[in-house]
């Protein structure tokens, strides 16, 4: 069962992969048997999506194929499942005044996929709410996105918002977004910038001293 | 414009005809000489880079956002609800910097409108974003999975009863308008007008009328503003007419980008069937403007058919076909289809280099795409330009935006063909930085 529901999500085969699991999961199959395929073919997913074979359809329908095989497990997981051992955690959001979302969702993705615990606080997140979730969280990395050129400031004003916080050396920042480059990190103070999601994935392991 | 034989011209004699009437505007009565001669040196120009000539200097022609309004110091919200300030904000813009096209301030939108009909699509200044901040579209399923055969038999229907009363919330009512082609013999014509009689329904339409006269009081407003920049600086209209490339049309604007990137996995045959339908609404929708606003060019953003958005194979299955259909229906008219490819298409460029699409028939503006990779695969086919990033005026020198310039012209605009301009549309920009750019021109574009 395993192997041809791991194929199936990564063939983005989405009737056949559900079907797969509800299958496994009446014949007594144990829901952390079914979830640890889902985990190897998101894997697998974003390893493709890394290497340009995949795109965001792909991505966001290997999301949904994920969200309802987890709905069919969750009745059935008997325990509250031993926790998981995660590379390390990131807060990430869009900054105050844009609204933009899918390139930040992107990046939650694959940062999920490669094995860290994502905290996404949305769109149009002011300073301070980075901050608060910072202190809740405490992730290693902070990564901000933006589509605007009028969020470099907002992007700028975060970073201040951690350095009066006194939160800024315990976390590194990383930005990112069409209009986002070497020049709006040095004007926005933050550690690094990336292109993409598979940059952002790369930073952050670096930054938590993963591969 | 059009002539009383339109219907046996080419496509290069409509071309030839729509450059004459905007070169040579009727009802434009310029204030000088030299606003006569500006206007006819920039049109030329631009017909000449559209033409894969060298013009007499290359034509600068920025994408312009809320920058008039930062600019001369008034707010986002100011701007789109007071059109005095309007007025006065991208007069100053022009004056001050000459550009070869006009930034219309139709662009800014009439919000008192928006707030009149309750629009929900969008949030502007004032209304859900700070007074400083442009609009930004709230993208959701304005259209929902089960409601492609709707859309697709009956598009006009579906936006009426469907998407109008989602997006506007005072015209709710029109849900329950039944189609206007039930409207068919005597007996069915009480029958049909009975839902006009309904209190809600009368009560969208009232509203709908005293937007109207509010929208007749911006266009006043607007096309006074256009008109004096005209005028008076001989800066000529360009990006008058407007389309969209059927897919983003779809995507944008009815079903959101996650919604149709799974319809690609899960309907694709509905989905293939509405971008048909979507191709003669657009190229309907470029003539109508394009011809009403007197001007030869056809304004089409692309978004999601961008470099990283989907597979090549999707983006020549589901975004390409229906974009060159568009493209080719617009040049049948005799139009410029003025595409601006947001984004980077580095991987897309053999499309838009298509042997089918006449050459020198279409601009091609670019964000982040590789402008000597463009050169190599457009340079002689078509006109094309843009790249100059938006951050730069932010971050950088008037000293390294000129050396930027002078850099891109140097490498790909030697040939003439070429138009200078942003990469993005501008709303915040250190006016001296920004200004570099034009200065630039000015100096290295000279042929």
């Amino acid at each position: 069962m395993t192997e041809k529901l791991v194929e199936a999500i990564v063939g983005m085969r989405e009737k056949e992969a559900i079907g797969l699991a509800r299958e496994a999961l009446e014949a007594g199959t144990e829901p952390m048997e079914v979830m640890e395929s889902c985990r190897r073919a998101v894997e697998e997913v974003g390893k493709r999506y890394e290497e340009g074979e995949y795109f965001l359809p792909e991505l966001m329908l290997t999301g949904q194929m994920l969200t309802q095989i987890s709905e069919l497990a969750k009745d059935r997981l008997s325990t509250a499942g031993a926790e998981e051992k995660r590379l390390g955690r990131v807060l990430i959001g869009t900054v105050k005044g844009d609204i933009h979302d899918i390139g930040k969702n992107v990046v939650a993705f694959m940062l999920d996929s490669n094995g860290f615990e994502v905290k996404d606080l949305g769109v149009d997140v002011p300073p301070e709410r980075f901050v608060e979730a910072a202190r809740e969280f405490k992730p290693q990395v902070v990564g901000m996105s933006a589509l605007l050129t009028l969020a470099f400031d907002p992007m700028k004003e975060t970073v201040q918002a951690f350095e009066e916080a006194g939160l800024r050396d315990q976390v590194k920042i990383m930005i990112g977004g069409a209009p986002v480059n070497e020049q709006i990190k040095e004007y926005t103070g933050a550690d690094a910038w990336g292109k993409d999601a598979v940059e952002a994935v790369s930073l952050a392991k670096k930054w938590v001293g993963g591969v | 414009m059009l002539t009383e034989n339109w219907a046996s011209l080419s496509p290069r004699e409509k071309f030839e005809e729509r450059f004459k009437s905007w070169m040579n505007p009727p009802g434009v009565e310029f204030a000088t000489p030299e606003a006569r001669q500006a206007y006819q040196e920039r049109t030329q120009n631009l017909k000449d880079a559209v033409e894969l000539k060298k013009p007499g200097r290359v034509p600068i022609c920025p994408f312009i956002g809320f920058f008039p309004a930062n600019y001369a110091g008034i707010t986002a919200e100011e701007a789109m609800y007071d059109y005095e300030k309007l007025g006065m904000a991208w007069t100053k813009y022009h004056q001050d910097f000459q550009p070869d096209s006009l930034a219309s301030s139709f662009m800014i939108g009439p919000a008192p409108i928006f707030e009149k009909l309750d629009y929900r699509m969008y949030r502007w200044p004032g209304h859900g974003t700070p007074a400083h901040t442009p609009y930004q579209f709230i993208e959701a399923e304005y259209m929902t999975e089960d409601e492609y055969d709707l859309l697709i038999n009956d598009p006009s229907g579906f936006w009426m009863r469907r998407y109008l009363p989602r997006v506007f919330g005072v015209l709710k009512a029109w849900e329950g308008l039944p189609p206007l082609t039930d409207i068919v013999e005597l007996p069915f014509v009480g029958a049909c007008v009975i839902p006009y009689g309904i209190p809600d329904i009368q009560e969208s339409f009232k509203t709908l009328l005293e937007a109207g006269n509010m929208a007749l009081e911006w266009i006043g407003a607007i096309g006074a503003i256009d008109g004096g920049v005209t005028a008076t600086l001989g800066i000529p209209p360009v990006l008058a007419g407007f389309c969209k490339a059927p897919f983003d049309y779809l995507a944008d604007t009815l079903r959101g980008t996650q919604p149709i990137m799974l319809d690609m996995y899960r309907r694709p045959e509905k989905l293939l069937k509405a971008l048909e339908v979507m191709i003669p609404l657009n190229i309907d929708l470029g003539v109508r403007t394009a011809t009403q606003n007197n001007a030869p060019f056809v304004f089409m953003p692309l978004h999601k058919g961008a470099d990283g958005f989907m597979s090549d194979r999707d983006f020549a299955r589901f975004y390409w076909p229906s974009l060159k259909a568009v493209l080719l229906g617009l040049i049948e008219e005799g139009l410029v289809p003025y595409v601006f490819v947001e984004g980077g298409y580095n991987t897309r460029l053999e499309y838009l280099a298509d042997p089918d699409l006449p050459e020198g028939s279409i601009v091609f503006m670019f964000d982040t795409t590789d402008m000597e990779a463009v050169k190599k695969t457009l340079g002689g086919k078509q006109c094309f330009g843009g790249n100059v990033p938006g951050s730069l005026f932010r971050t950088g020198s008037p000293a390294q935006v000129e050396e930027y310039v002078k850099n891109l012209l140097e490498k790909v605009g030697q040939d003439g063909g070429f138009i200078l301009s942003t990469g993005t549309v501008i709303d915040e920009a250190d006016p001296e930085a920004f200004k570099a750019m034009f200065e630039a021109g000015r100096k290295y574009g000279t042929y």
